[in-house]
């Protein structure tokens, strides 16, 4: 498919790498109240293009900034961050999926609207959308199992469907990198599988996903990589490594229990949304 | 009945009222279907307030007062752009302060006028009979304009209101469409000022738009349907005005307000029979 607006991606380099990326916080009491005054430091990491990430660590850990830096809607105050061998400012290969409240529901768009929105970047200023985008949008909307959902008002949809709109979304948009924050929050898990299965069938495309989450189980079993963030990179590594009771002690700190003689730890983490 | 309908329109300037009437029952009531879903209800009515004193300058010069007041919506734009990004002020507080400031200085300068009540009065409610055939067209050539811009950019507005983080991340030019919204706002007050006047404006904004809010779940029908109640109101105004003889900028937003309340009972008695939809958030159904 042709890409009218974004840049060339450079052949072989990764999906993502940043390098030293620090991120001050904004917001307005932070440097008088003696809290920490970076919201992301020394972040270094790259992320081979297919790969999916899972993005875990405690309320406040950054992952959220860390989302708007690579998707370039925030600044990085120090380093450097590539999207395919790119900054990301002229990239619209990036699709970010909103946490659920971020999302206004009884906005007057149907199912079909939202995904077309994520057109809007090749269509271009003053056209129209053409038969080709309505195609795509459709496409996008059978391959995430929602075409019956096509005219659905979005205040309609159960989480799970919310959360296949949004793909579908990312889908028409021909997103190669997906940033999902916190998309799995509060569905079932027969939901939270359906989500993962159309992630593994975009994985076959060499779409790379991020995925911010509060279920340590579900990071180990169904991503490649885990990254522990706790304002700096934790860990970074397969799931067994990066969950090693050492890295979650660190990670946690507070909100980490170890139950009985077993070892076994317990993380009481005050989830969720709205960090 | 025809003769009800038609016995007002033997007179030009009813004629010339109406005429303005559905103008701005149309621009004003399908832009603020943006303010209404944007949240931008406060900014609307500061818009009003803060394009006084432009206006008060234009007309002691003789100027037309729709550049007046475009000079003042750019400046108020930037002005509460600049307060919110530059001080530690709440985007709402910034608004504040220059809407309460602008608006003290228009009256001020129109207090320095003879028949400063009658002026007065026209700026406050609108002076719809006073409607002369230049402002007629200079109404119209801007509406036009208005919609026109919101026809172009229809689906970079639909994204910037809907998910602002997608809109940059589309690269779209967020900065440069948000002052266009604003500016369309700035220029809608302006067409709705002879009608309604500065403190009814966004009467005309807000309402129809909220109307339509509980009849319609598309953008497009949301639009049609707000011009349609906005024109309605406005038409009905105009005879309201004539019949009763009453203000004719109260006129329409009473009229529109009746409107606005018998859907909101409509929409209630209708929801309370059907099963509420969005209490299953969690719960896969396909």
């Amino acid at each position: 498919m042709k890409r009218t607006m974004s840049i060339p991606h450079k052949p072989d380099a990764p999906a993502l790498e940043l390098d030293d990326v620090w991120v001050r916080y904004t917001g307005r009491l932070s440097a008088s109240n003696g809290g920490p005054r970076y919201a992301l430091e020394a972040i270094t990491f790259r992320v081979e293009r297919g790969e999916r990430v899972a993005v875990v660590g405690p309320n406040g850990a950054g992952k959220s900034t860390l989302f708007k830096v690579i998707a370039g809607t925030l600044r990085a105050d120090r380093g450097r961050v590539d999207i395919f061998g790119h900054g990301p400012a002229g990239h619209i290969c990036i699709a970010y999926v909103p946490q659920h409240n971020q999302v206004d529901w009884r906005f007057p768009v149907t199912v079909e609207d939202v995904v077309m929105m994520g057109r809007v970047g090749q269509i271009g200023l003053l056209k129209r959308p053409g038969k080709a985008d309505w195609a795509t949008v459709h496409t996008a909307l059978e391959r995430v199992g929602a075409a019956e959902l096509t005219h659905t008002q979005i205040g309609e949809l159960s989480g799970g469907q919310q959360q296949r709109a949004f793909l579908a979304r990312a889908l028409a948009q021909e997103a190669e990198l997906i940033l999902m924050d916190e998309p799995l929050n509060g569905l079932d898990i027969p939901t939270q599988e359906a989500i993962i299965g159309i992630l593994d069938d975009l994985r076959r495309d060499g779409v790379t996903v991020l995925l911010a989450t509060h279920d340590l189980d579900l990071a180990a079993e169904r991503f490649d990589r885990i990254m522990l963030l706790n304002r700096r990179i934790v860990a970074f590594d397969q799931p067994a490594a990066a969950l090693h009771a050492d890295n979650l002690l660190r990670a946690y700190g507070g909100h980490l229990h170890q139950v009985g003689e077993s070892g076994a730890i317990l993380v009481t983490d005050p989830c969720c949304e709205g960090e | 009945m025809m003769d009800f309908l038609l016995e007002p329109l033997q007179y030009s300037f009813i004629v010339r009222a109406l005429l303005a009437a559905v103008i701005v029952g149309v621009v004003g009531s399908i832009l603020g279907v943006y303010i209404v879903l944007r949240g931008m209800a406060f900014l609307g009515d500061a818009m009003a307030h803060t394009i006084l004193p432009g206006v008060v300058v234009a007309f002691l010069l003789g100027w037309p007062l729709a550049i007046g007041a475009l000079i003042m919506g750019i400046l108020t734009a930037l002005g509460i752009g600049l307060l919110t990004e530059r001080t530690s002020l709440k985007e709402d507080t910034a608004i504040g302060v220059i809407f309460a400031g602008l608006f003290a200085l228009g009256v001020a300068m129109l207090s320095t006028r003879g028949n400063y009540s009658i002026d007065l009065a026209h700026f406050l409610f609108g002076n719809m009979l006073g409607v002369s055939p230049i402002d007629l067209a200079v109404t119209a050539v801007l509406g036009f304009v208005v919609l026109l811009l919101v026809y172009l950019f229809y689906k970079e507005f639909l994204v910037l209101s809907f998910d602002p983080v997608l809109a940059e991340t589309l690269r779209l030019p967020t900065k440069f469409l948000n002052y266009l919204l604003l500016m369309l706002i700035a220029v809608t007050i302006v067409v709705a000022l002879q009608v309604v006047g500065v403190a009814l404006i966004l009467a005309i904004l807000v309402i129809p738009a909220a109307s339509a809010s509980f009849l319609t779940h598309r953008l497009p029908s949301m639009m049609v349907v707000s011009a349609a109640i906005g024109v309605f109101s406005g038409v009905t105004g105009v005879y309201v005005s004539y019949y009763l003889n009453i203000a004719s900028g109260p006129a329409v937003v009473l009229v529109a307000t009746c409107v606005f309340l018998l859907i909101l009972g409509l929409a209630a008695i209708r929801n309370r029979r059907s099963v509420p939809v969005i209490t299953a958030l969690d719960m896969e159904t396909s």
